[in-house]
């Protein structure tokens, strides 16, 4: 099996998908030229062109439209945000249009579009470059909303998302990029709506996405050493979630915390709990416990910033809170 | 994956189990739910029941072992599988404790039963999945130790020991000594603590202790009683019933009417109940157990006699479910069969009141002017103050004394 | 830049005659329905937003009119006109109004979402200058399938100070696109003057920032509607490049229906003066000068037009409403 880096996978991922289907196009802020902001798009503009591949000027708002319009007569557009950050000014085109277009025309028009790029924080970017939107997102009906962890979910993921029918939000991560992973040869396709468990254990679920998944099976690890067997859920898709998945470990364990780097109120970590709460209730021998993201907007210093993150330590002491030990 | 069968708590204030024989044997298949062996607790012998599937593929302890709640009994898995390494061994079997001493059938002074009424008076915390298993299994909640916040009662409060696994210390080897009794050189046996020897013994304590209790006692002419229980013999086998099963009956009679002595001592608050749930101690071998007959005043003679009849069998054979023994709000304790008088017997908390009954004998009384024999019982009702004043007390004594001289105002 | 208003020829042959009938007859049509929607309204009968095209008609009569069957549009909430004019069905349109089953969008989509794919027409949007870059979009998609069609926006005066208006025509303009954007500057938007809240008058003016093509056309008036609006598709089907239009039309009506007709915003003096040249009236009187139809033609053009809006609306009374299970359908690709 290859080993690739996150960046790679999605690279191979879009180079695959747009030989494959010539009405898949690439449209944002330096996809083109530049090789991509981080280099996901590199060699794209040499194999495929100009009207495949486009640099957009500095407006979300106005591409994000562009591939909105353009889905509905047929094209299947992957609109990149160079961060999720900027896409709060294109988040009309996504709510408003892209999300409703099915339901609002009674069937007749829709979306088949996909909206990726880098979220959640990288390191010491401040305020206004760290924010995690999956829950934004993950609230409207008529959006899906995927969140890879690694490289190998990364291209099974984009595939399905450029395929899928619906508009899909991709989430990725700047510190995720050059993370390796084993990638399997060929067609590889994860499909929407699957969680997977990176790590199998008996006393404990640690539910996680994205850049909590390392943190998490650090402290799996940490625990296992105290003889504490944690099993770590990474749920890949927000919406939809895969309940099945979630249910069957929260019954097996009986104990859950929950990670996630955004924030707490109304987080993608609220819907689990509630979830769990409302299907499973008699299973769980404790409270769910939460790791989310302090509830201040990101601060600038290093080591403010790495308080306010959900780390490996945070999720061990919650494992142990459900565990009563 | 190798799973672990573990000693459960198969009764609320189990701490411990005796394997007293295994039902399946090492290479058996074993479906869920399927019995893998006995298990005496401190009350019964309990089935342990398999809850996962697969083959037997170690028997860890052997007969008469006794081995404390979350101890591994077994190891269930795949056939030929080895079992996990690093695992907390069983512990150290014990002696098997029975003694040779002769068993005390009569207790040496009467011997509350032991039931198992919840002994918290708050709104028991508990996880969902404890609750959830407590409901399997019988248990009772208000019974267990609470480790969480707040005493939240979890999981492994109801697997007894710590996730961590336990090992019991092995049991002391027992003392000898000398002894004019028993076999030649031998001074003394130390006789180890059955289950239901060491619940009996700390319950007494709990009880005797903080209880202001006081004693009323009445002398009840069961002459009529007697002639009516004769009769009922007119109608066939069936008709047999007996002085106790009258009692029974009125006692739960009277407490209808009397329901300030029906009650519950809580600590913060008293709770009367409002039916009848007549505790009735059974001597069993080595102790005493109290199966509960519910609703008795709904019950009619009959129903009751034929209930005390199975219960107390059961009893004696150790057979009886916890839910069978636990949750009286009345007990009642007759030595007349031992030829006993007058007795006073131990309260069972949080039960406000208990009745003594002695035996029922003959004995010359004056009536109009005539000497004529009359049968007369004493009995003796202790009675927490705490819950039960001394009117209170002696107004249901006196009820129940008239119900009992008036055999007919229970079918009133 | 405004060029002289094109007038009806001395001779007519009939094939014209009868289009110019057609487009009397379309905003007649236009007339007559958006006044019964409006009658509907006050009687509670269609609920929500409901925006009426009452004096603009020869704007989406003369566009629409230059158009294929194969180009595309968007429109604002503003759409019923627009929607007939193509040639969606008074039936379909005003049973959607109503929110019943047999609307065009199946009664989930409501007046300000009216849409027919078949006819190239991709709604009614409620989000003021949200449809502009997607029609960019839509521009894009065709050239992208290297087509010859046009797309086209529509769009009031007060979207153009909205930042979607700037991206998308930038991104128009600079990738050659074969976009038209119809902005219908009826002066108000909604109880704003034009004055108040752009820094220019002259719309069209905009244009300069993009280097794109770009007229002033009197709205009132069908064929110059019609000639400005030939010009830019054939600028958009030959060269792939872009245009914007400054229609300058007038809304008899409030903004919408819950907005009053004049009052603080504006004089109802000025509506009156505004209603002498109502669109109507100035064709229909061209038409009868060049005696392509006469009083009995026009009565009999009315009374064919009341039965087809009555019809509508007894079809949109009797229809059912959409079934509860219809909830939950088309949300995602697989919910039907």
């Amino acid at each position: 099996m290859a080993v690739l880096t996150y960046r790679d996978a999605l690279n191979q991922a879009l180079a695959e998908e747009m030989r494959r289907d010539p009405s898949v196009f690439l449209m944002g802020e330096e996809v083109g030229v530049y090789q991509g902001a981080y280099k996901v798009s590199r060699g794209l503009l040499e194999e495929f062109g100009p009207m495949r591949v486009v640099d957009t000027p500095i407006t979300e708002l106005g591409f994000a439209g562009v591939g909105v319009g353009a889905a509905t007569l047929g094209l299947r557009p992957i609109i990149e945000f160079m961060t999720w950050n900027f896409a709060l000014l294109a988040i009309d085109q996504i709510v408003n249009h892209a999300a409703k277009m099915r339901y609002m025309s009674g069937g007749q028009v829709s979306c088949p579009m996909v909206f990726r790029g880098p979220g959640g924080a990288a390191l010491q970017l401040a305020s206004q470059h760290s924010q995690a939107f999956e829950s934004y997102y993950a609230h409207i009906p008529g959006l899906k909303v995927v969140a890879p962890a690694t490289p190998a979910d990364a291209k099974g993921l984009l595939k399905s998302a450029i395929r899928d029918d619906d508009p899909v939000i991709f989430i990725e991560g700047e510190m995720l990029y050059n993370t390796k992973g084993e990638v399997p040869e060929g067609e590889h396709i994860v499909p929407i709506g699957k969680a997977d468990i990176k790590r199998e254990g008996s006393d404990v679920t640690i539910v996680c996405h994205s850049k909590t998944v390392t943190p998490a099976l650090k402290a799996a690890e940490a625990l296992a050493a105290e003889n504490i067997s944690a099993e770590v859920l990474d749920l890949r898709s927000i919406r939809p979630l895969d309940h099945e998945a979630l249910f069957r470990s929260a019954t097996k364990t009986h104990r859950v915390v929950v990670a996630e780097e955004g924030w707490a109120f109304a987080g993608v970590g609220a819907q689990v709990v509630d979830d769990l709460q409302r299907e499973v209730f008699d299973e769980l021998d404790a409270p769910v416990v939460r790791v989310t993201g302090a509830d201040v907007p990101m601060p600038y210093n290093k080591h403010l910033e790495k308080a306010a993150k959900a780390d490996a330590p945070k999720i061990v002491a919650a494992c142990k809170k459900v565990l009563y030990v | 994956m190798a799973t672990k069968v573990v000693m459960e708590a198969l009764s609320p204030t189990m701490e411990e189990g005796r394997l007293v024989e295994w039902k399946k044997n090492e290479g058996d298949a074993i479906a869920v739910g399927d019995v893998l062996a006995e298990v005496e607790t401190d009350k019964a012998v309990m089935e342990l029941v398999a809850r996962a599937a697969g083959t037997m593929i170690k028997q860890v302890i052997p007969v008469g072992t006794t081995l404390p709640v979350g101890g591994i009994v077994a190891w269930l898995g795949a056939k030929g599988e080895a079992v996990p390494g690093g695992e907390a061994a069983a512990p150290a079997p014990a002696a098997a404790p029975k003694s040779a001493a002769p068993a005390a059938v009569a207790a040496p002074a009467a011997v509350p039963a032991v039931s198992a009424p919840p002994a918290s008076s708050d709104r028991v915390k508990a996880s969902p999945l404890a609750k959830k298993i407590a409901k399997e299994k019988g248990l009772d909640l208000g019974r267990v130790q609470g480790s969480g916040p707040a005493g939240r009662v979890v999981l492994r409060d109801l697997e007894g020991a710590s996730a961590q696994g336990a090992v019991s210390a092995a049991k002391a080897p027992l003392a000898t000594g000398r002894a004019s009794t028993g076999a030649p050189g031998v001074v003394f046996e130390d006789v180890a603590l059955t289950q239901i020897r060491k619940t009996i013994a700390k319950r007494l304590s709990q009880s005797l202790g903080p209880i202001p209790t006081f004693y009323l006692t009445m002398d009840v002419d069961m002459t009529r009683a007697a002639e009516a229980r004769e009769a009922l013999k007119a109608l066939g086998p069936e008709g047999k019933v007996s002085f106790n099963d009258i009692i029974i009956k009125a006692v739960a009679t009277a407490l209808v009417q009397h329901p300030a002595c029906n009650a519950w001592w809580m600590d913060d608050r008293i709770r009367i109940w409002h039916e009848a749930n007549i505790g009735m101690a059974v001597a069993v071998e080595d102790g005493l157990i109290t199966p509960v007959i519910r609703n008795a005043e709904t019950k009619s003679l009959r129903q009751i006699s034929a209930e005390s009849r199975d219960l107390a069998g059961r009893a004696r054979e150790r057979k009886l479910k916890p839910d069978e023994y636990t949750g009286s709000s009345f007990s009642l304790s007759n030595l007349g069969m031992f030829d006993i008088e007058h007795f006073t017997a131990i309260i069972n908390p949080p039960e406000a009141g208990i009745l003594a009954v002695g035996k029922v004998r003959e004995e010359p009384a004056v009536v109009n002017g005539q000497v004529v024999v009359r049968q007369k019982m004493r009995m003796t009702m202790s009675c927490d103050h705490r819950a039960i004043d001394g009117a209170t007390g002696s107004a249901f004594l006196k009820t129940l004394k008239t119900l009992l001289e008036n055999p007919l105002a229970l079918v009133w | 830049m405004a060029t002289a208003a094109p007038t009806i020829p001395k001779k007519v042959d009939a094939q014209t005659a009868e289009q110019y009938r057609v487009w009397l007859r379309q905003m007649i049509l236009i007339r007559r329905f958006e006044e019964k929607t409006g009658e509907a309204y006050s009687l509670g009968q269609i609920g929500g937003f409901c925006h009426l095209y009452i004096g603009q008609e020869a704007v989406a009569v003369g566009s629409i009119a230059a158009l294929r069957h194969d180009d595309v549009l968007t429109c604002s909430y503003r759409d019923h006109g627009h929607a007939l004019a193509r040639g969606m069905a008074a039936r379909g349109i005003m049973a959607e109004l109503f929110g019943k089953a047999t609307g065009c969008t199946s009664g989930k989509g409501g007046s300000m979402h009216l849409f027919d794919a078949s006819k190239g027409f991709l709604g009614g949007h409620g989000i003021v200058g949200a449809h502009i870059p997607i029609t960019t979009g839509l521009a894009f998609a065709i050239k992208y399938k290297k087509g010859d069609q046009v797309a086209v926006c529509y769009f009031g005066e007060a979207a153009v100070n909205n930042g979607a208006f700037h991206e998308a025509l930038n991104m128009a303009a600079l990738w050659k696109l074969p976009a038209i954007f119809i902005c219908e500057n009826n002066r108000y938007g909604m109880g704003t003057a034009l004055e108040r809240a752009s820094a220019i008058y002259d719309i069209s003016e905009r244009a300069c920032s993009y280097d794109m093509a770009n007229e002033v056309v009197d709205g009132q008036d069908l064929l110059a509607m019609k000639a400005a609006m030939d010009r830019a598709v054939t600028r958009g089907r030959k060269e792939s490049l872009p245009t914007l239009l400054e229609v300058r039309t007038y809304r008899f009506m409030g903004h919408s229906m819950s907005d009053p007709i004049h009052g603080h915003y504006r004089t109802k003096e000025e509506v009156e003066e505004q209603r002498k040249r109502d669109p109507i009236a100035l064709w229909s009187d061209q038409l009868k000068s060049a005696k392509v139809i006469d009083e009995a033609g026009i009565k009999a053009m009315e009374e064919s037009v009341m039965a087809e809006v009555m019809d509508s609306l007894k079809f949109a009374e009797e229809s059912p409403d959409p079934d509860p299970s219809e909830l939950w359908t088309d949300v995602y690709a697989g919910s039907n």
